[in-house]
């Protein structure tokens, strides 16, 4: 869609590292940020000598994310061997999967403005990572690089998308729905920052109305939700420009710089590559039994699909905002948790999540959500406080500010500090009384039929109440009071 | 049998440095070799399942365990150049 | 010369000590290994150190077993931690391994005194040890000849008596075909008996690790310490091991013993022939039935083998590229400096396998060749487990010709025919074994190759042993002066 012109056809290659404590093959650990080649053994340095041994719980979540894609687990599956030489790779090959890989044809349903579409999942497959290359200096012009094996041997699943994605913007949807399928799932943590989820893309243009493909573009290294959707729209851009001269479009592998908004070709010329796949001989074949696999599908949570449309009839919350929570595992989970702790009024809890909780995390980062300082049963009290007439809704937002600080639930601060709402006929009575007595004009103006004169009173005796009065109640009593005097 | 264009092909996917000496006696030997090992096209295996094995072993899975990492001076002792914490590479040209 | 189990039943009892023998060896080596060459590196001190630890636990009366204090000698395939371990190859001239082989923790558990790192033909390609890139090895019986290969340098130091006995790789008769040609017993195991975890990989689904020794006991020994499932090779076998000793009753009464029809053509050197027909009927004689089988694709084991072992070799060697540990040569950019370094790290035998191999593998080819040759394995496996239906060993010559001269077999294929009678049980897995069964007329060893059934090494040592007690091939040394 770039234009009326052409029609855009994207397919979406996901490389999610999945959160095991140990690498795909070997022992070291799999934690980021670790001092350079400090997190490697015999194995992930591919020293002369060494073997692979699969590590289980790999399997398990590939298994995990395949069932949830509704993906064909394969009876039995193989590892192979991938060749080419990079210095970022110990051995020179990649252990992989090709011929033969964990699972084939699924879908991921993704929301987009005209609905739910159903974009097609061509397969999925387990492979290893290689280490981490710094150029000293420009990439262009640097005389050596460096290398850091941490990374190397750390377990991905890839994910490969049939090329169903129709614009940019399609496509950065794909991607926020399978990666909250990944972390409700648990197998990922879904940080991009950290490359826990790397995407790679293919693209290419035809004729609006045709059925063949275009000549498709590879583009690596997009590694955030919004460098996947500017880099596809400046590829969409420079293709269609270039269809529009009638040039030919190359197939070839660019790489996205994120600071220039641009893509730009990683080879000068066409090379084709030629990767001599076999099967590794160091590792024997999977073959997964049924019962297993069914044990395997008995502990997937509940999917961001089945929870959104949960949250619709259980909570009855508006689509929008279900969809916002089920996005995100450790939102939901937060919502979850404050609505068992206080049921009466889910969209209450709901509304002070996407106003307030929203205001001092980020949806996406589920650590933060998860550590955030107001646990939901503390939130939920707070609801509690207010439906019950004990606060307002203005002192709640000020009980809420010193939760976020303090750690204490709503009610000890309450108490402590005094803040329970008056709701006392009398007293309230008495403040109103001074009020029309220390304010002639209002009164003279409301006798004038200017009613909004009586909101000025009400805000008078709100702040001398220090924002403790029932407003409802004072709101009632100014007007009592007016219309008698 | 092997033409000198597939040696050198071969030569450049493997990673070998070969004068022209060098690939043209890899030429006639690798023909001579490819010429005897030509018998196995005489064997008719169609529907024969391949051995990749000699004992056939399925599911051999580890658990997910941490085992003791090398330290980063007995990682970085073997190699040939390095520059402080990491292994270091002349400049990388694509092919 | 003694055996492993003389020389640690005479500790047990106080006739010899470790650390004295130990220096022996040593001594010996010190002599005489100019002349044989079989090792390319000695380990003097670490030998002497494990065996005044020894020596303290026969003191104590707490040896940890029959392996306790012997001294051995390990192909230069097994990496042993701080140790130069090189594979034979210019590549990893400089490389010494941060972690131990599962082989060599597993006899240094057993208490054994390894005493050096042997010659071997580079990365295990070869049937002579002349492809070597540091040194010729030399046969003991005839020092104008090879020892065999690859692991020549190991069974020549068991047959000099540079040590009591050895460890190499078979991969298509690299410890069968140098047992036979140096006089030694030399046994493969099953694949994956013994753990391939720390083996430098020449063809993974091929690389078998097999000791050699002066007798059918010590191969017990050496097999029983070492086998066993190792949870570092998904290869490896989860069967329990028996006690290989125990099974030595010394009687082949009743024991079917297959003769393949195709192990006795063209090409069998005539006094091979001879001697291992002989042995067959000693065999008969022992109260063995003998009988004739046919295995119809052993015509075809070389070609299949050429085809899967380079294909493996070209992916296993990827990894010697000058980045990470061994030769460096310098280039004007990355793919330069690999090129070079490669070029000028491997000899000529392992360029033209990783040639051979990568085209094997690359676009086009794979399924002519690789795949082919895979479908192939399959029909010599059937051969086998027909012929096993009937008999419970196959007795085979172990090679068509006895040890040739240094040089002798400069064409490759010529070299590589060589294998044709140990190729079928490394592709098939099957437990195969080299014992000594006489001499040529040039005073030559022959061996006689028996091969079994998968995972029954007992029934194959038991064969072997009581033919080694019938016969006085065993007793027979060369002499090194
Ligand atoms: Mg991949
Ligand atoms: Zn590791």
């Amino acid at each position: 869609m770039a234009d009326g012109k052409y029609e855009t056809v994207i397919g979406l290659e996901v490389h999610a590292q999945l959160a095991t404590r140990s690498k795909m093959f070997c022992g070291c650990p799999t934690g980021f940020g670790a001092p350079p080649n400090s997190q490697t053994c015999p194995i992930c340095q591919g020293m002369p000598g060494v073997l692979p041994v699969v590590n289980r719980t790999a399997v398990e979540y590939a298994v995990r994310t395949a069932l949830a894609f509704g993906l064909r687990v394969n009876p039995a599956c193989r590892f192979a061997r991938k060749h080419y030489y990079y210095p970022d790779m110990p051995k020179n090959y990649q252990i992989s999967q090709y011929e033969e890989p964990l699972a084939e044809e699924g879908a991921l349903d993704v929301e987009g403005p005209d609905g739910l579409r159903r974009i097609g999942i061509q397969r999925l497959h387990l492979e290893e990572d290689v280490g981490k290359l710094v150029h000293e200096g420009d990439f262009g012009t640097a005389q050596s690089s460096l290398v850091d094996y941490n990374r190397s041997g750390m377990p991905l699943m890839e994910t490969v998308s049939r090329p169903d994605l129709r614009s940019p913007e399609d496509a950065a949807a794909y991607l926020r729905a399978f990666r909250a399928v990944l972390v409700a799932l648990g197998v990922c943590d879904g940080n991009m920052e950290e490359g826990s989820l790397r995407c790679d893309a293919n693209v290419s243009l035809r004729p609006r109305g045709a059925t063949e493909l275009g000549v498709k573009v590879e583009i690596k290294n997009l590694n955030s939700f919004r460098n996947v959707q500017r880099a596809l729209e400046f590829e969409v851009k420079r293709q269609s420009a270039a269809l529009d001269k009638g040039e030919r479009i190359v197939q070839e592998t660019r790489l996205y710089d994120a600071d220039r908004g641009a893509t730009r070709s990683m080879r000068s010329k066409e090379y084709a590559h030629d990767y001599r796949y076999f099967p590794e001989p160091d590792l024997v074949p999977l073959k997964l039994d049924r019962a297993w696999i069914e044990q395997q599908r008995a502990a997937i949570p509940e999917l961001p699909r089945a929870r959104r449309e949960r949250f619709v009839v259980q909570y009855g919350l508006p689509p929008s905002d279900a969809s916002l929570l089920a996005q995100s595992r450790a939102l939901a989970d937060y919502c979850d948790r404050a609505v068992r702790v206080y049921a009466q009024n889910p969209k209450g809890i709901v509304n002070w999540i996407t106003s307030e909780v929203l205001r001092e995390v980020d949806a996406a980062d589920e650590v933060a959500v998860t550590n955030f300082q107001i646990p939901p049963e503390n939130l939920a009290g707070l609801v509690k406080l207010i439906d019950d007439g004990t606060i307002s809704g203005k002192i709640a937002k000020d009980v809420f500010a010193r939760m976020l600080t303090s750690g204490e639930d709503a009610a000890t601060i309450v108490k402590r500090e005094g803040l329970t709402q008056m709701a006392d006929p009398g007293a309230l009575g008495s403040l109103v009384d001074q009020a029309i007595a220390g304010n002639p004009k209002a009164v003279a103006d409301f006798k004038a039929g200017k009613t909004a004169a009586a909101k000025a009173l009400v805000g008078q005796v709100m702040k001398a109440s220090g924002g403790k009065a029932n407003p409802a109640m004072v709101d009632r009593l100014v007007q009592e009071k007016l219309s008698r005097s | 049998m092997i033409s000198r264009q597939d040696v050198e092909h071969v030569a450049r996917l493997s990673r070998l440095a070969l004068n022209d000496a060098e690939l043209e006696r890899m030429r006639e030997q690798l023909s001579g070799i490819l010429a005897y090992i030509d018998k196995l096209r005489a064997l008719d295996t169609a529907g024969v399942e391949p051995t990749s094995h000699a004992v056939p072993l399925v599911n051999v899975m580890r658990d997910d365990a941490n085992r003791p990492c090398l330290s980063q001076d007995e990682a970085l002792a073997n190699a040939p150049d390095r520059s402080g914490e990491f292994f270091r590479v002349p400049r990388i040209i694509e092919d | 010369m003694r055996t492993i189990h003389e020389l640690t039943t005479a500790f047990a009892k106080g006739d010899a000590s470790p650390v004295a023998v130990a220096e022996e060896y040593l001594a010996r080596i010190g002599a005489l290994d100019a002349k044989v060459g079989a090792y390319l590196t000695v380990t003097r001190d670490e030998a002497l150190a494990a065996a005044r630890a020894a020596e303290a636990r026969y003191r104590a009366r707490a040896p940890l077993g029959p392996l306790d204090g012997a001294p051995i000698a390990l192909k230069d395939v097994f990496c042993t931690r701080g140790v130069r371990t090189t594979s034979g190859s210019r590549i990893l001239d400089t490389y010494v391994p941060p972690y131990d082989a599962t082989i060599v923790a597993r006899l240094k558990a057993a208490g054994a005194v390894i005493l050096g790192k042997t010659n071997m033909d580079e990365f295990a390609m070869g049937s002579s040890t002349e492809h070597s890139a540091f040194q010729l090895t030399r046969n003991p019986w005839d020092l104008a000849r090879v020892p065999g290969g690859s692991s020549g340098g190991s069974a020549a130091a068991v047959a000099g008596g540079l040590a009591a006995g050895s460890f190499g790789t078979d991969t298509g008769g690299s410890v069968r075909q140098p047992a036979a040609f140096c006089g030694v017993v030399g046994m493969k195991p099953t694949y994956g008996r013994i753990s391939r975890y720390g083996l430098i990989a020449f063809a993974s689904s091929l690389d078998h690790v097999a000791p050699l020794t002066l007798d059918i006991v010590d191969t017990a020994l050496l097999l029983g310490a070492t086998a066993g499932h190792d949870p570092l090779d998904a290869t490896s076998v989860d069967a329990p091991v028996p006690d290989y000793v125990a099974a030595l009753t010394g009687s082949v009464k009743g024991l079917r013993v297959g003769v393949p029809d195709e192990y006795f053509g063209e090409g069998l050197d005539p006094e091979i022939d001879r001697a291992v027909r002989v042995a067959i009927d000693r065999l008969r004689d022992l109260g063995a039935s003998v009988e004739r089988v046919s295995l119809p694709t052993t015509e075809y084991g070389v070609a299949t083998y050429y085809i899967v072992a380079p294909a493996e070799a070209s992916s296993n060697l990827a990894r010697y590229d000058g980045v990470k540990y061994g030769l460096r040569v310098p280039g004007k950019d990355l793919i330069d400096m690999v090129s070079r370094t490669r070029a000028a790290g491997f000899g000529a035998e392992v360029k033209r396998r990783v040639m051979l191999g990568t085209y094997a593998l690359s676009t086009g080819y794979y399924d002519a060749y690789y795949g082919q040759a895979q479908r192939v394995r399959t029909l010599v496996r059937r051969d086998f487990e027909k012929a096993f239906e009937r008999v419970d060993v196959l007795a085979t010559p172990t090679t068509p010709s006895v040890a040739f001269k240094h040089g002798e077999k400069a064409d490759p294929l010529a070299m590589y025919m060589n294998d044709v009678y140990t190729i079928p049980a490394s592709m098939t897995g099957l437990p195969a074994i080299s014992v000594p069964c006489g001499f040529n007329a040039a005073g030559l060893p022959i061996g006689l190759q028996l091969i079994g059934r998968t995972l029954d090494e007992a029934t194959l040592l038991r064969a072997a042993h009581a033919y080694e007690q019938a016969t006085p091939w065993h007793a027979k040394r060369p002499s090194l002066g």
